[in-house]
């Protein structure tokens, strides 16, 4: 019996992609701070002290204060809970939900029409108006935002589960399960949607970038999570006014969400090279 | 005793140009135990038939125009769709041509066999388990039990098309429709899987169907059979009878195409022209424009399959004349 060889295995292609392991650093560190909130950042991101506002960074604060004399690092860190939190939240429901949908669209020929014309619909919204759109209705707050991304991205993600399962479909092997005689349920969900894996898991880690800026686009502009609650939008949209004073105030959550959406770029671009077998370029 | 009986089978696609008729008037039976071979150029209905018999065949487009397919007493086109999917399996089973791609990639190969029993019956994992290995075991598989675990990527083709057949055998079906099934292979695995087939119909007492345009094939295997051309049958006969008396001019165009090592060729013979497009068929007999004999009345009505004594039937009206 030939084993396992690691060699060959998905994993070991991953961690020789220099790009997707500087991908999973980056992220990793956001994603561990975020995890770590509690013990890394003991001070409450919330308590005023007038006497230490605008403190530059230092070792007692070391991303310094904003106006209200408020310690940014707990701000920033808290700000990265939430942020990861709407992200896996809005990924979550769009592979569940996407997947539904695309699946129902590509597979049943009767749905397709009608459920894409929906969904061109939707897409033809620029994704932050039509975010800003849905928070309007429903309000600000943090799960009216992740209602808001998740149907402003479910449709771009039921696309691509479409369109690999109308590829998918008609493969040989489809065919041959069903001479077998299994039915529409079983190739579905045996055969159809694994093999629709790859493209769909490339997509989601790109959808996680999407959604949390998106997020803090809408917390920017004043339509997402409320103050004082510490999102990287609010932190930034309060720094601006004090950028030429203290420009750390902006500088440090704009920072924290370019880390966060290089690395899950990154991570995506790997991904999908490894899982790719048509790209994958000989080394 | 009949197993299969197609009756006048006439299906249709509809295209972008309108409706074209894939096969016309096919007729056929099969008994139990019995090989029965359909051989054709691409193109001329083969599969068409056999997916109309699985109820496999995509409709739309396709359409059944008229017939009857009877499967032991059961008329298959009238069952619904879930007592047809019942039937696909431990009833019809069907083996593709392309090994390659025949097999999901994301599952071991004992997955999709024990997938495919537990679909029909209801044993639990370890006895599927031991059914599977069993099944690859007589299908020829070295160390079944550990073959269990490999990724079709990590088996050749011709023992891919192995699992195939243990796949489509494994709910032990009493007519096995083989498209192609070794068209994919080189001419050694080829031979092996023919043998295979042969022997596993003698243990099992299947009736199989064999699609091929390939007469070694035939010749091989065949008890009877059908030779189509343009979507109609136009000869039909015992094994023997064929390949010693063919008496359609398609049929032994097709001989004459096959090389023999008593006579020196230069060239093998060909027929003239191609298979006309479905859409593009010439009235009267299909075969008539490519026909060396066709005379003006071939043009003006179809032939009918006349019957020549020994179950051998053809469908030309040179025939009489020229005995």
């Amino acid at each position: 019996m030939r084993r396992y060889r690691f060699r060959h295995s998905v994993l070991w292609r991953l961690l020789h992609h220099r790009l997707f392991v500087l991908g999973a650093i980056l992220f990793g560190i956001i994603v561990i701070a975020a995890a770590l909130a509690p013990l890394i950042a003991p001070l409450d991101p919330n308590k005023l002290s007038m006497r230490n506002k605008f403190q530059p960074p230092s070792w007692n604060y070391l991303f310094g204060t904003d106006n209200f004399g408020r310690s940014l690092w707990s701000r920033v860190i808290w700000g990265a809970q939430l942020s990861m939190f709407i992200g896996s939240a809005v990924v979550l429901i769009n592979a569940v939900a996407g997947t539904a949908i695309g699946a129902a669209a590509g597979y049943f020929r009767r749905l397709d029409n009608m459920v894409m014309r929906i969904n061109d619909a939707l897409m033809a919204f620029p994704a932050v108006l039509l975010a800003i759109a849905v928070t309007a209705v429903l309000g600000p707050s943090v799960s009216d935002v992740i209602i808001a991304l998740s149907i402003v991205y479910t449709p771009r993600t039921a696309r691509i589960v479409r369109s690999s399962v109308v590829v998918l479909r008609e493969m040989e092997y489809v065919q041959a399960a069903r001479a077998a005689g299994a039915g529409d349920w079983r190739i579905l969900s045996r055969h159809v949607l694994p093999n629709a894996m790859a493209p769909l898991l490339v997509q989601l880690s790109f959808l996680f970038a999407y959604a949390v800026l998106t997020e803090a686009t809408l917390s920017f502009l004043g339509v997402g999570a409320v103050p004082p609650t510490p999102t990287w939008g609010n932190i930034m949209a309060e720094g601006r006014q004090y950028m030429t004073d203290a420009p750390w105030i902006i500088t440090i959550p704009g920072a924290a969400l370019m880390i966060t959406v290089l690395g899950l770029n990154l991570l995506g671009d790997g991904l999908r090279d490894v899982l790719d077998p048509r790209l994958r370029i000989q080394q | 005793m009949t197993l299969l009986a197609v009756d006048r089978l006439t299906t249709a696609f509809a295209t972008e140009t309108g409706q074209v008729t894939a096969i016309e008037d096919i007729s056929f039976s099969i008994d139990r135990g019995e090989i029965l071979g359909i051989v054709g150029e691409s193109g001329s209905g083969k599969s068409v038939t056999a997916l109309a018999i699985m109820g496999l065949l995509p409709m739309p487009p396709a359409r059944i125009l008229g017939g009857h397919i009877r499967f032991d007493g059961k008329d298959l086109l009238s069952l619904s769709d879930r007592a047809m999917q019942r039937l696909r399996g431990p009833g019809i089973a069907m083996v593709f041509q392309e090994p390659m791609t025949s097999l999901n990639p994301v599952f071991t190969i004992g997955d999709q066999i024990i997938e495919t029993i537990r679909a029909h019956e209801s044993l639990s994992q370890r006895q599927a388990f031991s059914r599977a290995v069993e099944m690859l075991e007589k299908v020829g598989i070295p160390s079944a039990s550990a073959r269990m675990q490999d990724y079709p990527h990590q088996l050749s083709g011709g023992q891919r098309q192995r699992v195939m057949l243990a796949i489509a055998l494994v709910c032990r079906p009493r007519l096995l429709i083989a498209d192609e099934p070794t068209t994919a292979l080189d001419v050694t695995i080829q031979a092996q899987i023919l043998d295979l087939l042969l022997d596993l119909r003698d243990e099992f007492g299947m009736a199989v169907i064999i699609i091929t345009h390939n007469m070694g094939v035939i010749a091989e295997t065949a008890d009877r059979v059908l030779v189509t051309y343009a979507g109609r049958v136009v000869e039909q006969a015992p094994v023997d009878r064929l390949f010693d008396q063919p008496l359609h001019p398609y049929t032994r165009g097709l001989l004459a195409c096959v090389p023999t090592l008593e006579q020196q060729q230069p060239r093998l013979q060909a027929i003239p022209g191609n298979l006309p497009e479905p859409a593009r068929r010439p009235p009267g007999c299909r075969f008539s424009d490519r026909c060396s004999r066709a005379i003006p009345a071939c043009q003006e009505a179809v032939p009918l399959l006349e019957n020549f004594g020994d179950d051998h039937r053809a469908a030309c009206f040179r025939i009489r004349e020229s005995a």
